[in-house]
């Protein structure tokens, strides 16, 4: 499905030397549902947008489904089924939620189509539709809308960046559970940049991290007791179980 | 009426054919229709000036009033003085507009002064709408004046747009508030190649309660240039909001002028000016549903202007 061959890619600093973000990083992703966490400013965010094509790699290829897709533009990834869930989604005067759902769809929506990707993610579509994505949502509305364009579009791929970050605690347990319907019913790969316990528990494979490379990888059997355990915890924020 | 002139009606009024309730269609300088219902009375103006005398009953409910003028011919400049006389309690729809179609290499130039009078509790949504096109070189020009009064407790809902089409526009706005009066204006206006647009608003807040919003949203795209000006001016225990916000594109140049003038202590008033270009990561975000970069910018500018 998605494979990142030894990825590099660095940013020039003010005093003109270069800073290493990611390093000979490579990862293949074949699973259903494929999280990535490790501490913060290790390099994963970047990891995404590099997969979205919004940022280029310095050394390396990026391979979706066989094909070299390095090179492709941001829209050139999109039509060939790459979806990208922003951390901090955009805001936009005028577009409703209904425009927006019918763009990532590709076709105008019905307002039925329309609610079933909001009830999908929790929001009453009949409170939302017609609601313009601008300041009058709040961050936990936002993402949610942000994550129902990701569904509308169905792609084979579809690329999380910190879904929890910048909501509040019961946001996100709600969150959680569309994740995991997510996961019930994709037909695609879903990648989630997380460092949610409750995230991690339900993928198939973990990546971790650390310092701009792939620290270690496998199976959430193999991995998450190495994350949960006594030293992990400046690694992984835990939400208590309600 | 040719295919032309209804294509012109359509852009400017969304009229397909004669409209229901009063209306006068004025056609290169010249009456090309006009109807007088129970309520609302058209008559020419008695001063002799181009124009007409629009009269509406007080209590005159959910009637409406088009009056759109159109213009087909090239070398021709005309100055029409339209007066509304709202009567109190009222509550009716008035869509004024105008539609160019230039093809000679001489200007059209439409100046459209419109008074209106409203009276006491009457409530007015009035839609303005600006359209041109022609594949001559001639200019197409249009500056409308809007002269408003309002009695106490009325209202004025004004949708103003102008979208491409036409060169050069000049358009001033003034109005005069009692006490509870509200003003609502909603401007858009898109300009591209080398188009001027220039609006300039005056509001008064005399009376106690009244209240204006003035709302500009614009994009200049091309070599275009755009002027805003905006004055509130409060005189008693009032509340004044007023906002550009402007996208601009390629060479286009934008200048906000807000300002407020407070000579009440009470009045509470607001102004809010934006410029800039699109985002950028609103047309990636765009990027990632699949659109390409262009289709991007027009999605979020028929938002903005939507």
């Amino acid at each position: 499905m998605l494979e990142l061959s030894h990825i590099g890619f660095s940013v020039p600093t003010e005093n003109g030397r270069e800073k290493v973000i990611l390093d000979d990083l490579s990862l293949k992703i074949e699973e259903r549902f494929v999280a990535i966490t490790g501490p913060n400013g290790s390099g994963k965010s970047t990891l995404a947008k590099l997969i979205a094509g919004i940022l280029s790699p310095t050394e390396g290829k990026i391979f979706f489904n066989g094909e070299d897709i390095t090179g492709l533009s941001v829209t050139e990834r999109a039509r060939r089924g790459i979806s990208f869930a922003f951390q901090q989604p955009v805001r936009f005067k005028g577009i409703t939620v209904k425009d927006l759902l019918s763009l990532a769809t590709g076709r105008k929506s019905t307002v039925s189509e329309a609610c079933e990707y909001l009830s999908e993610v929790g929001l009453c579509a009949r409170d939302y539709i017609g609601r313009e994505v601008n300041a009058s949502l709040s961050g936990g509305e936002l993402k949610r809308i942000e994550i129902a364009t990701v569904l509308a579009r169905g792609t084979a791929l579809s690329v999380f960046d910190e879904p929890e970050a910048g909501i509040d605690l019961w946001s996100f347990q709600n969150l959680i559970s569309v994740f995991e319907k997510m996961y019930r019913r994709t037909r695609g790969s879903i990648v989630i940049i997380s460092h949610q316990e409750r995230i991690l528990r339900i993928a198939d494979k973990i990546a971790v991290v650390v310092n701009g490379k792939i620290d270690r990888a496998g199976t959430r059997e193999e991995i998450l007791p190495s994350l949960i355990g006594a030293n992990a915890c400046a690694m992984l924020t835990k939400t208590k179980e309600a | 009426m040719d295919e032309l002139e209804k294509m012109l009606l359509m852009q400017i009024a969304d009229l397909h054919k004669i409209p229901d309730g009063a209306y006068n269609i004025r056609k290169n300088g010249e009456a090309d229709g006009r109807r007088s219902t129970k309520h609302i009375v058209i008559s020419p103006r008695e001063d002799g000036k181009p124009g007409i005398d629009i009269r509406i009953a007080p209590h005159t409910k959910n009637e409406s009033v088009h009056i759109p003028v159109v213009i087909t011919k090239t070398e021709y400049r005309e100055t029409v003085y339209n007066d509304f006389y709202v009567g109190e309690g009222a509550d009716v729809l008035i869509i004024a507009g105008c539609g160019i179609h230039n093809c000679g290499q001489q200007t059209a130039e439409h100046s459209g002064v419109h008074t209106f009078h409203i009276g006491k509790n009457a409530k007015v949504r009035y839609v303005e709408k600006h359209y041109a096109d022609g594949d001559g070189n001639g200019e197409k020009v249009m500056n409308p004046r809007t002269v408003i009064s309002l009695e106490e407790g009325a209202l004025l809902d004004m949708e103003t747009t102008q979208i491409k089409g036409v060169d050069s526009t000049v358009r001033e706005t003034v109005a005069k508030l009692a006490g509870g009066a509200q003003l609502v204006v909603r401007e858009k206006i898109y300009t591209h190649g080398k188009q001027f647009a220039a609006t300039d608003f005056s509001v008064e807040l005399d009376g106690e309660g009244a209240g204006a919003d003035v709302v500009s949203r614009s994009v200049a795209a091309g070599e275009s240039v755009q002027e805003f000006r905006s004055k509130i001016t409060g005189n008693a225990a009032c509340h004044g909001h007023t906002e550009c916000d402007a996208i601009i594109m390629d060479r286009g140049k934008v200048t906000a002028v807000p300002s407020l003038a407070a000579n009440s202590v009470d009045a509470e008033l607001i102004h809010e000016a934006a410029i800039g270009k699109i985002a950028g990561e609103q047309i990636i975000k765009l990027m990632t549903l699949g659109l390409t970069e262009q289709q991007a910018e027009e999605q979020i500018i028929k938002g903005f202007l939507s």
